[in-house]
């Protein structure tokens, strides 16, 4: 077997849509994985019989932990879709590939975590930069599991609550 | 965390299975041998992507089974340096603590990575970080079950293919059998502020 080529083609989107951002081997984010593993699964449980012949054990044991491990971030609940609205919001930030992908991936909602996946931040971005970058965020990508958990058990009806401390 | 690798295989698919589909037979049988395996310095395999090329088949002399040599891309976990992932403490040993993601799970954060500074609780078995501030010392324990944001510093591969049989005089049969080396390991750090557990971080 040969590998022909295997520096990072990061996987991050979805086929091809052809924003021209991105080279032809598009991104893998969690979400695009995460899809592609519940169709496989999908698939699979309908033609029934050989999901449990011996050689497909490694694959169903892959494929139920990287589920279960995408399942807990908030990108259970992205679709192609946001993933282009947020890519196309991202234009005007300007960050490299591997920044807007661990962006998607990890939905950060404060100023310390976006330091943590932008390089030289501090340098690169002011202020209000990095809000208007934080709201981005969080106004596009759906929250995970977790806090929409919290949401749902916190509100009584009235969207504006402010969060309490 | 996860990238497209583009691989070239040749695939067998015995007699008995040319009455499937040939994609899905290939798809089955990629999956069979790569799914949750580690490729030496390529990451560990996931699922297939797709496949980009179908060759012609051939079957041989002798072998009644056709060999097709196929194009795909595969989907490989293979997080890029200095990442940040998040995952859950399996548990702390004096090497440092050893965190797991569901599905993968050889990942330490060595003692000097861990946030300054941290002292490895005996009793306990946890590695601890005295969090000082003016009112003094707290005590931060990094306990099993929890979940840690880390960054990746850095990753090795082990090449785990069986070796030749030793020479006679090499080793005799009652040494001990040697240590299971995992093929693909990853050393993270917790050094930087927002890194480590999160309930840490969290203003909440």
């Amino acid at each position: 077997m040969e590998v022909k080529d295997a520096s990072s083609a990061l996987l991050s989107n979805y086929e091809r849509w052809g924003l021209t951002m991105f080279s032809r081997l598009e991104c893998s984010g969690y979400s695009q994985v995460f899809q592609l593993l519940t169709d496989l699964k999908e698939q699979r449980k309908e033609s029934g019989k050989n999901k449990h012949s011996s050689g497909q054990q490694n694959l169903n044991t892959i494929t139920y932990e990287t589920l279960k491990y995408i399942s807990k971030t908030p990108c259970r609940h992205q679709s192609p879709e946001i993933v282009r609205e947020f890519l196309t919001a991202m234009k005007s930030h300007k960050l490299t590939k591997a920044e807007k992908l661990q962006l998607l991936n990890h939905r950060p909602v404060t100023a310390v975590e976006i330091q943590l996946m932008v390089e030289e931040s501090e340098e690169r971005l002011t202020e209000e930069q990095i809000e208007a970058l934080l709201h981005t965020v969080t106004s596009i990508l759906p929250a995970g599991p977790e806090a929409e958990q919290k949401k749902n058990a916190n509100s009584d009806g009235t969207m504006d609550e402010e969060d309490p401390a | 965390m996860f990238v497209l690798v583009e691989m070239v295989d040749t695939v067998r698919i015995p007699p008995w299975q040319f009455e499937r589909k040939l994609n899905d037979s290939i798809a089955e049988e990629l999956n069979k041998k790569l799914a949750n395996k580690v490729v030496y310095n390529v990451g560990l395999c996931i699922c297939l992507f797709d496949i980009t090329k179908l060759e012609d088949a051939y079957v041989f002399p002798g072998d009644g089974a056709s060999h097709t040599k196929v194009h795909f891309r595969y989907v490989v976990f293979h997080p890029f340096l200095d990442e940040i992932l998040i995952g859950k403490i399996k548990g702390c040993s004096p090497e440092g603590v050893h965190v797991s993601l569901d599905f993968f799970d050889d990942i330490l954060i060595p003692p000097e990575s861990l946030q300054q500074p941290a002292k490895f609780d005996e009793a306990e078995q946890v590695w601890v970080w005295e969090y000082e501030t003016e009112e003094g010392a707290h005590d931060l324990y990094m306990d099993t079950g929890e979940e840690i944001r880390f960054r990746v510093v850095d990753e090795s591969f082990v090449d785990t293919s069986p070796t030749g049989p030793s020479s006679a005089d090499a080793t005799t049969s009652s040494e001990e059998l040697p240590k299971k080396e995992a093929p693909y390991t990853l050393v993270g750090s917790i050094s930087e502020p927002g890194l480590g557990l999160l309930s840490w971080w969290t203003s909440s």
